[in-house]
């Protein structure tokens, strides 16, 4: 598809030499394209290598074998920080910066001229309604406000695509819809292209425009799921039966593979679905 | 840190109140020879004299520069060594425990090879002060570089930031409270290394003096020498923490 900005190529990810009893075969031939402009969710048990998945996009780790193109550009093993921005968890906002600081220095590592930094910074703080926190240190600030930083700060780079690694997982059911619900509004008008890496169902069907369900270990791709929804939604779009409906479709998809993780934990087994 | 309440302070200054109390009581009412313990108006006026002297003020100028020396040569030699060790994780697992190891050893029972390496000048109370000052310097500069988080560099790494940018941004600020605290127990451990190492076998510098003030059984200078240093390293330990306090709340 000529709107084809992410090409994922058949990646397998294999942890430890492949001789090895303990080597761990995390991804296995993956292969999934992400269009321009779209939320898509990796969504899948404990240790199904989506992380991992989301780490090679970004060039953080170079996979075992196969390939990531991003813009038609080989991804390799390298962060490519003028096209993708990673949003972790709160916790990785600098705490011996404050908050217009982390903005500066994320600017800087990118490379963006200094007249540009704190325009941008306070930009992005306007959009998440924390424009009047630029001076506070993350540690005076809420988790759900030091989220809102965070996420800004991924958002101020303005590059096209964001990749976020569970950027809601030490937040609260409550503070977590919340913020999913600011970052789809935030979002709609960008036309950003976003991968995330979410445990919770409710949130994968509420942001996504599709759901990519991955199996346990070794990851791969069981099902997509399309969620046609328009953005920006509201919270009442939870209240649907459609929302029930998909949320259960990804519960019943994830179960097997929950079961098959506990099984595995349960009674270890010399890896043998590598093959 | 906290800032200490009016109730710790108070606890801390009627503890010092208790022991100049005991001090005075001892000399004035009981009968402990003034040549053990001289009583603190004849300590006070002898370290009135004292500073009245050039030769007291050579001898402090003589310690403060060796201390300074020995500080200088432990922070480069303990930041390089802590920081170089870091760089590898095999590096940390296989030489931090040799270098906390060296350090339960009373490196004291080598200062009279230190003697025989750099003579009865300054020189040898460098080198101990520093070999001294070096262990903690070390150990707490791998403590803080080894446990920086994992999380900052990979997020400093998304951005594209360079090795330099982060050592610079992310590892150096990460690194600073832990780094300081090393440097302080370094510092003290210097000066007390110093002055020991002074008193044990010297020819100059406030050690000396003390040792030479017992010699002579001239009580009352010695406690005046110790009396100064102790004043002194209160005041430092004070300025110190004021420092590293700052560095913290930054």
């Amino acid at each position: 598809m000529s709107d084809t900005v992410i090409s994922i190529r058949n990646i397998t990810q294999r942890y430890g030499a492949a001789d090895q009893t303990d080597a761990v075969l995390a991804l296995d031939d993956v292969s999934l394209d992400i269009r321009q402009g779209e939320f898509v969710c990796l969504l899948g048990p404990s240790g199904c290598g989506k992380s991992t998945l989301l780490n090679i996009v970004g060039g953080l780790f170079k996979p075992t074998s196969g390939t990531c193109t991003v813009n038609g550009r080989l991804v390799d093993g390298e962060p490519h920080p003028d096209k993708v921005a990673f949003v972790f968890q709160e916790s990785t906002l600098f705490p011996w910066y404050t908050v217009i600081e982390n903005f500066r220095i994320a600017l800087k590592f990118q490379g963006i001229a200094q007249a540009e930094w704190d325009d941008r910074a306070m930009r992005a703080l306007k959009a998440v309604g924390m424009a009047s926190f630029a001076r506070h240190y993350p540690e005076q600030l809420s988790v759900g406000m030091r989220q809102r930083v965070n996420m800004a700060r991924g958002i101020c780079v303005e590059t096209d695509i964001l990749l976020m690694d569970e950027p809601f997982a030490a937040l609260d059911e409550q503070t977590r819809m919340v913020l999913g619900e600011d970052l789809s509004q935030l979002l709609a008008a960008t036309g950003k292209t976003i991968v995330f890496v979410t445990h919770s169902l409710a949130e994968a069907v509420f942001l996504s425009d599709r759901i990519v369900v991955m199996t346990a270990r070794p990851g791969r791709i069981k099902t997509i799921i399309n969620v046609n929804e328009p953005h920006p939604r509201s919270p009442d779009f939870m209240l649907e039966p459609r929302f029930s409906e998909w949320r259960n479709e990804c519960y019943a998809l994830l179960r097997d593979e929950i079961r098959a993780t506990m099984a595995a934990q349960r009674d270890p087994q010399p890896q043998s679905a590598g093959a | 840190m906290e800032r200490p309440s009016l109730a710790t302070r108070s606890v801390q200054i009627a503890f010092l109140a208790v022991v100049a109390g005991a001090w005075f009581f001892a000399t004035e009412t009981a009968s402990v020879s003034a040549l053990f313990l001289p009583k603190p108006a004849s300590v006070y006026a002898a370290l009135q004299r004292l500073v009245q002297t050039a030769s007291f003020w050579s001898a402090v100028l003589v310690t403060l520069t060796t201390i300074l020396k020995a500080f200088a040569i432990a922070i480069v030699a303990g930041v390089l060594v802590g920081y170089a060790v870091t760089r590898s994780k095999l590096a940390t697992q296989v030489i931090e425990p040799v270098i906390s190891g060296l350090f339960t050893v009373p490196i004291t029972l080598f200062f009279p090879m230190f003697i025989l390496f750099f003579g009865i000048g300054t020189g040898s109370k460098v080198a101990y002060g520093a070999t001294y000052a070096f262990f903690p310097i070390a150990l707490n500069t791998i403590a803080a570089f080894a446990t920086m988080e994992e999380r900052y560099l990979r997020a400093a790494r998304s951005m594209g930031a360079s090795q330099l940018e982060t050592f610079r941004h992310v590892l150096l600020p990460g690194a600073l409270p832990v780094l300081i605290t090393g440097m302080r127990i370094g510092f003290f451990i210097c000066f007390a290394s110093v002055l020991g190492g002074e008193t044990i076998s010297s020819v100059a510098g406030i050690g000396r003096n003390i040792a030479h003030a017992a010699e002579l059984m001239e009580s009352a200078r010695m406690y005046a020498w110790i009396v100064f240093v102790i004043a002194t390293s209160v005041t430092l330990n004070l300025l110190v923490y004021a420092f590293e306090n700052h560095i913290r709340s930054r």
